[in-house]
């Protein structure tokens, strides 16, 4: 607008109005090189520093995230591969334990039929023995008697020892006879 | 002169205080210039020009388009009510800025080749370059930078006449006229107060159309062949 008038005040003056006036370009030229020094100089650089070290920010977060992130999957893996193992290790203990609680038991068992079969025939061989001796004692025993009550009874002496041990032999055999068919009903 | 001061001024301050403490995790404020100059970076820069060469072109672009938005803005702003643009001086010389810009960006790039391609586009015969030689020196060396700064002028001029008349037509029925004429002014006020908002919506488009057909002369300079 300035130069238009400008035009029209110095109408006697040669002026190109096709030209504008020298002031107008050269302080917008000022103008433009001041806001240009600044942006090239000062704003720009500040901006995009600003905006690498943001994006350099959220890379490197990313970056960690994901390294955390592969790192928590790696130590889940290694995780669950030991536990894995640690199921697998304990069901083998759990098996050789229980085939050796076998096997232990197997052996008590086995130890504990053998020393009752044993206590068994030591038991049987005491009684045994004992009942040999108690019929030794008793036909001993009762033979005496037997003989001493006969021979108050006949008031004679069997002193005879061959007849007399004959009479007991009788005697007994005949007492065992009866006791077997006692036995028997 | 003293708008154009002004809005410098503003810019430089605004950026100086927005990019005096930057900071990782932004602010507001921080955030809101970060847009500002995203949105040249992203949608012009790099939009017209590749991630590369949009980051070579950035400083002139960005501010181009801020000094032209600071400068349309005063247009509306009470107290200032001209745009800076709105006088041959700005436009004309951020025209030429872009012009040195796309002519500097082919040479850099193709040498003196760049005006061969640019003015004897291969894959047309050789006697069609009677026509097309003219033409294209026409349009890219002599057109391009016309159109720049006449583009942006008109449209601040002309905002700013609407304004002027819209803003005086209302003084003028409420005022001068007085009596019945003054119901006018409620519809000029009305009017100017669209106007207003339109030109808010015309600063920010010319700043934007501005830069992006610097970047795109830009652009097809740096292209081998178009």
């Amino acid at each position: 607008m300035h130069s238009a008038l400008l035009a029209a005040a110095g109408e006697g003056e040669v002026i190109n109005p096709l030209l504008p006036a020298n002031y107008d370009i050269v302080w917008s030229a000022v103008c433009f090189a001041i806001i240009l020094f600044f942006f090239w100089k000062k704003f720009l650089p500040a901006l995009t520093k600003t905006l690498d070290a943001r994006a350099d920010a959220i890379e490197g977060g990313i970056k960690k995230a994901e390294i955390a992130q592969a790192e928590a999957a790696a130590a889940l893996e290694q995780y669950k591969t030991q536990l894995a193992e640690g199921r697998a290790e304990a069901a083998k203990i759990r098996e050789q334990a229980r085939l050796e609680g076998t096997a232990i038991v197997n052996e008590l068992k086995e130890q504990a039929t053998i020393e009752a079969a044993r206590i068994t025939v030591n038991a049987q061989a005491t009684i045994e023995a004992e009942r040999q001796a108690a019929l030794v004692s008793l036909r001993t025993e009762v033979g005496s008697m037997a003989i001493d009550l006969a021979s108050g009874v006949i008031g004679q002496s069997l002193s005879d020892d061959k007849k007399s041990s004959a009479l007991v032999d009788q005697f007994l055999a005949d007492l065992e006879a009866s006791e077997k068919a006692k036995a028997k009903k | 002169m003293l708008i154009r001061f002004i809005a410098v001024a503003l810019i430089v301050v605004l950026f100086w205080l927005g990019t005096r403490r930057m900071r990782m995790i932004p602010g507001r404020g921080q955030s809101l210039l970060e847009m500002a100059v995203g949105f040249v970076q992203s949608n012009i820069a790099e939009g017209a020009l590749g991630k590369v060469d949009g980051k070579r072109f950035m400083p002139i672009l960005v501010s181009m388009f801020f000094m032209v938005l600071a400068m349309n803005l005063t247009g509306i702003v009470p107290g200032l009510n001209l745009a800076g643009t709105s006088v041959i001086g700005v436009p004309l010389v951020l025209a030429l800025v872009a012009y040195v810009a796309f002519i500097y960006a082919g040479i850099k790039k193709q040498g003196v080749g760049f005006f061969k391609t640019s003015l004897f586009p291969s894959g047309v015969p050789w006697y069609l370059y009677i026509i097309v030689t003219p033409i294209e020196f026409l349009s890219t060396f002599i057109l391009r930078p016309v159109t720049l700064a006449l583009r942006l002028l008109m449209n601040m001029v002309a905002g700013h006449m609407l304004l002027v008349l819209c803003f005086s037509a209302t003084h003028f029925f409420l005022f001068t006229a007085g009596g019945l004429f003054g119901l006018f002014s409620i519809g000029t006020l009305a009017f100017g107060f669209i106007f207003t908002i339109f030109e808010l919506l015309v600063a920010v488009l010319q700043a934007y159309v501005f830069t992006f057909l610097t970047a795109v002369y830009i652009q097809l300079a740096l292209v081998e062949e178009h």
